[in-house]
Order: C-alpha cells, then sequence, then structure tokens
C-alpha cells in the first residue's frame, strides 16, 4: 500500500471529489480520497430528488447522478479512494528536504494523516498537501433544547431521509417538521409522496430558511402549512411521539402563552440547521471563523497553516453542490500547486475582508493579492430579507464597487466576484463587505440575480 | 397578472405572469423561466423522485425519477406504479423501470448504478 501521496483529501463526497479531480487535472500524481462510508458521494447518495447540477452541467440531476459522474471521472483520472476508512487526525510531520522541498529551495513539513480501517488497522499517511472536506453535520435535538418527553419517533431530516432512501423504512404516518431547512422541506414532499400526512413545518424565525424554490414544490404543491415565528414547546408520548405542541414566539423568539396549537402525530423531524465537522481541523490547530463554524480560508481556500486546505460544507453551509464543486475544484488545484512547490501566493500583500450592515459572513476571509488572477470569488449570507438593496466592496469608507440586488435572504447564498484591478487599489490592509439601500439613479438597465454585473462608481 | 417563483433551477426568480397577454413572463433570467411560467399557468408538471426494493445487490433501494414532468394531478397515480415493483441487480442509470406513466409517455427510471 502507497504511504505517499502529493495530496490527500479527507472526505469523499461532492467536495472531496471535486477538490481530487482539479488535483489531478493540476498534475499531482498520487491523489487520494479517504472517506468513511461505504460508497462515495456522501449526502448526495441520499438525496434522491432533483435540481443538481444545473450550473455545472447545466442540466437537472439528482444526487446520486451528480455523484455518480464524479465518482466516474475520478475513477478515470486514477484518484485512490480509500473507503469504509476513519481520519483520526491530521498532523504537521517532519521536513523532507528532498521531496517536499518547495521551488525556493526552502523545506516545508509533511502532513501526516493518521486513519483506520478494518483491511489494514492503524495507518499514517503522508501528503505535501492536505485538502479538508468533511462536509458538515445536522443539529440534533439536544442543540435546540426542545421540552418534552423523549419517545422513539423524533429524528432528524438527514436520518429520516436515510433512513427512507437508502435503507428503505418508512419513518413514520403523521409529521411535524421543526426548522424549515432545505432537508426539512425536502423530506416534508418526501413523505407525503411515500403516503404519510404531514401537518405542519414550524420555523421560529420570521421567514424560511430553506429555498425559495422548495417552499414551492415541497410544501405548497401538497398544501402543507408553513408557521413562520412558531416552535415546537411540547413534545407528548410514552413509547413513541403522540403529540406535539406548537406555540407561536414574539420577536423575542420565546413562546407566547395562549398561541398553543396542539398536534396528533406520530413523528417529529429536526431541520434546525447544519453543523461543519471540524473536529480534525480543531485538532490540528488550525484556527476557526466563529461565524461560519468553519477554517478561516484565503482566497484559494488554504487554511492558515500551509499546505492545508479546506473546502465545501466544512468550511460554510451551501445551498448548492454546484457552488461546492467550484470552490472545491480551485482548493484542489491549490493543494496540486503547493504540492508541486508553488508557493500559493504567500508572502504578498493580503487583504482581509470585515463584515459590514447585513453580513454575516465572508468566505474567504482574507485575500493575497499575488494569488488573484482576474476576479476573486467572495461568498456570504445575509442576516434577513432585503429588498431593492446592492451590495457593496468598501475602503475605509470608499465605495471600490457594488453589486445591486433586488431580492436577499438568509436562506440563500450570495456570491460577488471583486476584480483584482479594483482591490489592487484599495489603501489599506482591510475591506469591508457591506449591504446598503440601493440609489435609484445608479440602477443599470437590468439588474439580474447572480450575475455578478459590477457597476463601478 | 401572476406572481410565481421560478423553481427550474435553485435560484428561485421572480416571475410575473401576464395571462392576458399571452402568458407573457418577465423577471426571469432565463429561456427555461419562461418557459416554466407558461407551463406552470396552463398546465403545470413536475419531476417526481423516489426510490424502490432491490433484490439482492450491495444496496436495499434503488432511486429512481421521471425522466419528464408528471402534470400535477398525476402524481399520486404516478407514485402507486412504484409500489409492487422489487429490481434485481444490476441497474444501471437511465434503466427503464416503468415505461410509461398514466399514458404521458414519461417513464420511471433509475438514477443510481447498482452492482
Amino acid at each position: 500500500m502507497r504511504t505517499e501521496y502529493d495530496v490527500i483529501i479527507v472526505g469523499g463526497g461532492p467536495a472531496g471529489l471535486a477538490a481530487a479531480c482539479s488535483a489531478k487535472e493540476t498534475g499531482a500524481e498520487h491523489v487520494l480520497v479517504i472517506e468513511r462510508d461505504k460508497e462515495a458521494g456522501g449526502i448526495l447518495n441520499q438525496c434522491i430528488h432533483n435540481g443538481f447540477g444545473l450550473h455545472y452541467f447545466k442540466e437537472e440531476l439528482t444526487g446520486p447522478e451528480y455523484a455518480a459522474r464524479f465518482v466516474k471521472k475520478a475513477k478515470s483520472l486514477g484518484v485512490s479512494v480509500m473507503l469504509d476508512t476513519m481520519v483520526l487526525s491530521v498532523e504537521r510531520g517532519g521536513v523532507s528536504a528532498s521531496d517536499g522541498a518547495g521551488a525556493s529551495g526552502e523545506e516545508r513539513p509533511w502532513h501526516v494523516v493518521t486513519a483506520c480501517n478494518t483491511a489494514y488497522g492503524l495507518v499514517r499517511l503522508t501528503g505535501k498537501a492536505v485538502v479538508l472536506a468533511m462536509g458538515c453535520r445536522e443539529r440534533p435535538r439536544g442543540a435546540v433544547a426542545i421540552p418534552g418527553d423523549r419517545p422513539a419517533g423524533i429524528f432528524t431530516a438527514g436520518t429520516a431521509q436515510r433512513y427512507m432512501n437508502i435503507e428503505g423504512f418508512m419513518v413514520g404516518r403523521r409529521v411535524v417538521i421543526l426548522g424549515s431547512g432545505d432537508i426539512g422541506l425536502i423530506m416534508a414532499r418526501r413523505m407525503t409522496l411515500e403516503g404519510a400526512k404531514v401537518l405542519a413545518c414550524v420555523e421560529l424565525m420570521p421567514y424560511c430558511n430553506g429555498l425559495n424554490r422548495n417552499i414551492v414544490q415541497c410544501l405548497n404543491d401538497y398544501g402543507i402549512p408553513l408557521y413562520l415565528s412558531h416552535t415546537v414547546t411540547n413534545v407528548e408520548g410514552l413509547q413513541r411521539v403522540e403529540r406535539v405542541t406548537v406555540s407561536q414566539v414574539g420577536s423575542d423568539r420565546k413562546p407566547i402563552q395562549g398561541t398553543e396549537i396542539i398536534f396528533d402525530c406520530d413523528t417529529l423531524l429536526l431541520s434546525v440547521g447544519l453543523i461543519p465537522e471540524n473536529e480534525l481541523t480543531k485538532q490540528a490547530g488550525i484556527p476557526l471563523d466563529p461565524a461560519t463554524r468553519g477554517a478561516v480560508v484565503h482566497e484559494n481556500m488554504e487554511t492558515k497553516e500551509p499546505g492545508v486546505f479546506s473546502c465545501g460544507n466544512v468550511v460554510h453551509v451551501h445551498d448548492l453542490v454546484d457552488f461546492v464543486t467550484a470552490e472545491s475544484q480551485r482548493a484542489g488545484k491549490a493543494a496540486a500547486e503547493y504540492a508541486a512547490g508553488g508557493s500559493c501566493g504567500a508572502g504578498g500583500r493580503e487583504l482581509s475582508l470585515k463584515k459590514g450592515d447585513h453580513i454575516t459572513y465572508t468566505v474567504p476571509q482574507s485575500i493575497r493579492l499575488k494569488n488573484v488572477e482576474k476576479n476573486v470569488e467572495v461568498s456570504f449570507r445575509v442576516n434577513e430579507i432585503l429588498k431593492d438593496m446592492e451590495i457593496q466592496v468598501l475602503d475605509n469608507d470608499k465605495i471600490i464597487c457594488r453589486y445591486p440586488r433586488e431580492y436577499m435572504a438568509p436562506g440563500e447564498m450570495e456570491h460577488v466576484a471583486v476584480p483584482r484591478v479594483l482591490l489592487e487599489k484599495a489603501s489599506g490592509d482591510t475591506l469591508c463587505v457591506s449591504v446598503a439601500p440601493r440609489k435609484t439613479d445608479q440602477v443599470p438597465a437590468c439588474p439580474e440575480r447572480n450575475e455578478n454585473k459590477e457597476v463601478l462608481p | 397578472m401572476t406572481e410565481l417563483i421560478c423553481i427550474v433551477c435553485p435560484k428561485g426568480c421572480h416571475l410575473h405572469v401576464d395571462e392576458e397577454n399571452g402568458f407573457a413572463v418577465t423577471g426571469n433570467s432565463c429561456a427555461r423561466g419562461s418557459e416554466y411560467g407558461q407551463t406552470e399557468m396552463k398546465n403545470p408538471t413536475r419531476v417526481l423522485t423516489s426510490v424502490v426494493r432491490m433484490s439482492g445487490g450491495s444496496a436495499h433501494c434503488c432511486p429512481v425519477k421521471t425522466n419528464g414532468g408528471i402534470p400535477k394531478k398525476d402524481i399520486f397515480a404516478a407514485m402507486d406504479l412504484l409500489k409492487d415493483v422489487i429490481l434485481t441487480a444490476p441497474v444501471a442509470i437511465g434503466d427503464r423501470i416503468v415505461p410509461d406513466i398514466c399514458g404521458t409517455g414519461i417513464a420511471w427510471v433509475a438514477t443510481k448504478d447498482i452492482e
């Protein structure tokens, strides 16, 4: 068994597979993907619904189809995939002067990935570069502190999805869903189609957390009511869930007495958010951003640890797999370049990105100018539903570029491409991404969402 | 004028369909959005997905989809067609599972290779 690789990728979901293919295409000779499940593809395997791939493949695929294309591509490119294997740690190893040295001749540490499986037991693998692509997991009941009994019949939406779509079990007949994340909405439709009655979808916030299209095609199509500004305040049942109480919440998000609605049901699904799975990242001492709960990354998805990259949902939770693929391709390419001795743009001018009004986070958090070709893509989310606004990139108080948006919502990630020429003009070492009301005289003729049309001031 | 949210892709454009003006669509950012706006007003359809049982093979279930939009009124009839289907491995992506759904000419097809 080979133990030395150019690029080792932790996680064989859409992020890991895209990074692996890109690393190979960039010229890395030995690329290894380590996956803990029995097959590659990650969460796509249980996302049997369609709507994947419209940006990347320009056609509408189901999750398993999207995964199959990348598994096939990785195979044809000669990527090694180690299945059923758990990575235990990623550490900085010793220096290999002959092989690990950069182009400039400086010595670089190898990265040691310790993993285990039933075939080899405990293995120590070394990689010149490592890509962390572990994805995320669901917030469970304990994380949202739902009062009441603890009977059977309470599942996270993703667990229910796995039971139904992979194992082939029906998880319930009368269902209440807490949270309006996409998986919850998708499961509302899925369970309805399989004969269950979905009584309600309950969301604490005054807006839906999922994509608009999922409200239309998963709830509205089947007449499932969405209760905004409501939450579950009691669960009753001895063996199995029998009753769930839902109450309205005030603007302080606390339940209002006297607004209780009681649902007789046997199942409660939770779709209350995702947490990037960064145990390995933390253990490796790599700094995380408290806003994303993912690693702090540069423009090419390199973390603060040179040679360790991160991409996909483990960096920040995405809505669309297509964007995971695009981001991971950048990470894979950069990892291959680092493995080949490239500098990855370190050492030049660095701009850090600050969050302005309405912005909850930005990825990347810092931009190394040396590494930006024409544009740098910045992703972020807003904190509330916003209409007729513009995204501004500010250098102190000066707007260096602006992007009009008709509509923005926290459930939908925003992207802007900031041109290098504008970044170079920045006076300080900090830029701020902010959202402000649109000035009507500057509205271009036809503003389109996600088209990244810059309007220069 | 009817306001719709486009479901063709996850972008979710806010469409305006003008019924009195030959179902003219505005607010879309691609041709598929305009097509969706018109179909949604005249004869709404949906692509369905589900799973069917497997006997033998490496998986318990095989995911399937309809290879085209099914009229909304036929959704549950289309689902019923899968109730008693049991597939035997191997199955390949695109294999026809049920050839014609409710006379639409649209088929249930496999969306995963199972050995």
